[in-house]
């Protein structure tokens, strides 16, 4: 028997998709717009940032209304709480999205390395498609493809170290680099930080389908 | 924990209809179970037969073993005053006799031959007081029990019921026919009474049962599908029919 209460269910479900849709594109756009130099790319991210910020509060009003007028149990009650969690989670993947933003246009008109900039397109590449996985996961309410978010994870903290590493030694060699370096850092630490929310968001995923709050980071 | 009452391939049959089909269950000393399920899945008929109410009931079969401590309450030395003495029961409509509240009261304990006015006055202020309608009553305790509202009499039969001291209180839907506040009296009443005596309620208020009870058995067509921790089957029950039914997918 469909239920009045599954129209409502579905409604914040797509908006979670939408919103989780929003951020995967603006991190893409934030890694394309570092990658390319493109300042205007970067200038408009900062712009539209408090588009995630209004989804976020749609989606949680969406929810208190929900959980106040329907009173949820079981798993209608977990796909709400996942939704309430994760949206938090989103919405700070794409503040960091934001930050990367700022870094191009930080960047801009300083002495770069090439090489750093190399490995910082890959790990950008593999935020987005980790970001991309994430909602998939959550499209599809899948707990292993939302645990497996977890190795993707730890590829990127070796990024970073990497990258953190290179640009000190970058530094010490040469102090021209070191507003560039500094930012390749920020950057590369904006990537880890969404890569982790998104991390987080799996864990709800595993929430979702099972009923049991788990840290997929010590799961291993 | 003590198990205070058992039920063992319960049957129970009306002419050739078979209402209950078996049932396996155990309730720990103290607490509230709440019985759950749709319209017609037996849960007060089950209710029903733990004090040997159905007795009442033509044409009504019981076979499997119902034990009160460890006694079988079907067998044939079993007095029915005694057993009923032990295991109150509280009906869905509140059924005050046409008396006074104290006579209603001190009810039980007269049959059972109590004279000493004294004792008399202090069950029944202790059973108001422990029923919460006490403050409410007690300057008009020798006025009639139905000029009280629904909620005051249903809680003056909870304390008829608590005047005789049993060890388990059987309530039918004991707040489907209360207003809101009226229902939270009840349910306020109950969780006081919860420490000291073993309380299984049929509810078809879902929040209720998730409210007040320890412990939840989902009831569907004379069989129990599933019996666990409150929490358990509102968060994440086992069996899927539990969980279309009180996340109301059907019934």
């Amino acid at each position: 028997m469909r239920r009045l209460f599954d129209e409502e269910l579905d409604e914040l479900d797509n908006g979670f998709t939408e919103m989780g849709i929003l951020v995967s594109n603006v991190v893409q756009q934030s890694v394309d717009a570092f990658i390319d130099h493109d300042r205007q790319a970067a200038q408009a991210i900062i712009d539209h940032d408090h588009d995630i910020n209004e989804r976020e509060i749609q989606l949680e009003s969406k929810s208190f209304e929900i959980i106040a007028l329907y009173q949820p149990v079981t798993s209608d009650l977990r796909e709400v709480v996942t939704i309430l969690k994760a949206v938090s989670d989103l919405e700070r993947a794409g503040d960091h999205a934001r930050n990367i933003a700022h870094a191009t246009i930080d960047v801009k008109g300083n002495t770069r390395v090439s090489e750093i900039e190399t490995q910082l397109a890959e790990m950008g590449h593999l935020t987005t498609d980790m970001v991309k996985q994430a909602i998939q996961a959550y499209v599809d309410k899948d707990e292993e493809a939302a645990k497996a978010l977890v190795t993707i994870n730890d590829q990127l903290i070796e990024y970073r170290d990497q990258i953190m590493r290179e640009s000190y030694n970058k530094i010490a060699t040469d102090a021209d680099v070191l507003v560039a370096a500094m930012n390749y850092n920020n950057v590369a630490s904006d990537l880890v930080r969404i890569a982790d929310y998104l991390t987080n968001v799996g864990e709800w995923i595993v929430y979702l389908k099972t009923g049991q709050i788990v840290e997929l980071k010590l799961m291993k | 924990m003590t198990k205070i009452l058992e039920t063992h391939d319960l049957h129970v049959y009306y002419g050739q209809h078979e209402a209950l089909k078996g049932i396996d269950l155990s309730f720990e000393e103290g607490g509230i179970t709440a019985l759950i399920g749709p319209s017609g899945s037996s849960k007060s008929t089950y209710l029903r037969t733990l004090n040997r109410m159905n007795d009442l009931i033509p044409n009504v079969t019981v076979t499997g073993t119902i034990k009160f401590r460890d006694q079988n309450i079907y067998a044939p030395q079993t007095d029915l005053v005694t057993l009923r003495k032990e295991i109150g029961m509280v009906f869905q409509q509140p059924n005050p006799f046409p008396f006074s509240i104290y006579d209603n009261v001190a009810f039980g304990l007269k049959l059972a031959g109590e004279k000493n006015h004294e004792r008399l006055d202090q069950v029944v202020e202790t059973s108001l007081k422990q029923a919460a309608v006490w403050d409410e009553v007690k300057d008009h305790l020798h006025e009639s029990a139905l000029s009280l509202s629904g909620g005051q009499q249903q809680r003056v039969c909870i304390a008829r019921v608590l005047a005789v001291s049993p060890q388990i209180i059987l309530l039918d839907e004991p707040t489907s026919a209360l207003d809101p506040i009226s229902s939270s009296q009840i349910e306020t009443t109950l969780l006081k009474l919860r420490t000291d005596y073993t309380i299984i309620t049929v509810t078809h208020n879902l929040q209720q049962a998730s409210r007040i009870s320890d412990r939840t058995a989902f009831f569907m067509n004379g069989e129990v599908i599933e019996m666990d921790d409150t929490k358990k089957i509102f968060m994440n029950p086992a069996r899927k029919e539990t969980e279309d039914y009180i996340s109301g997918r059907f019934g």
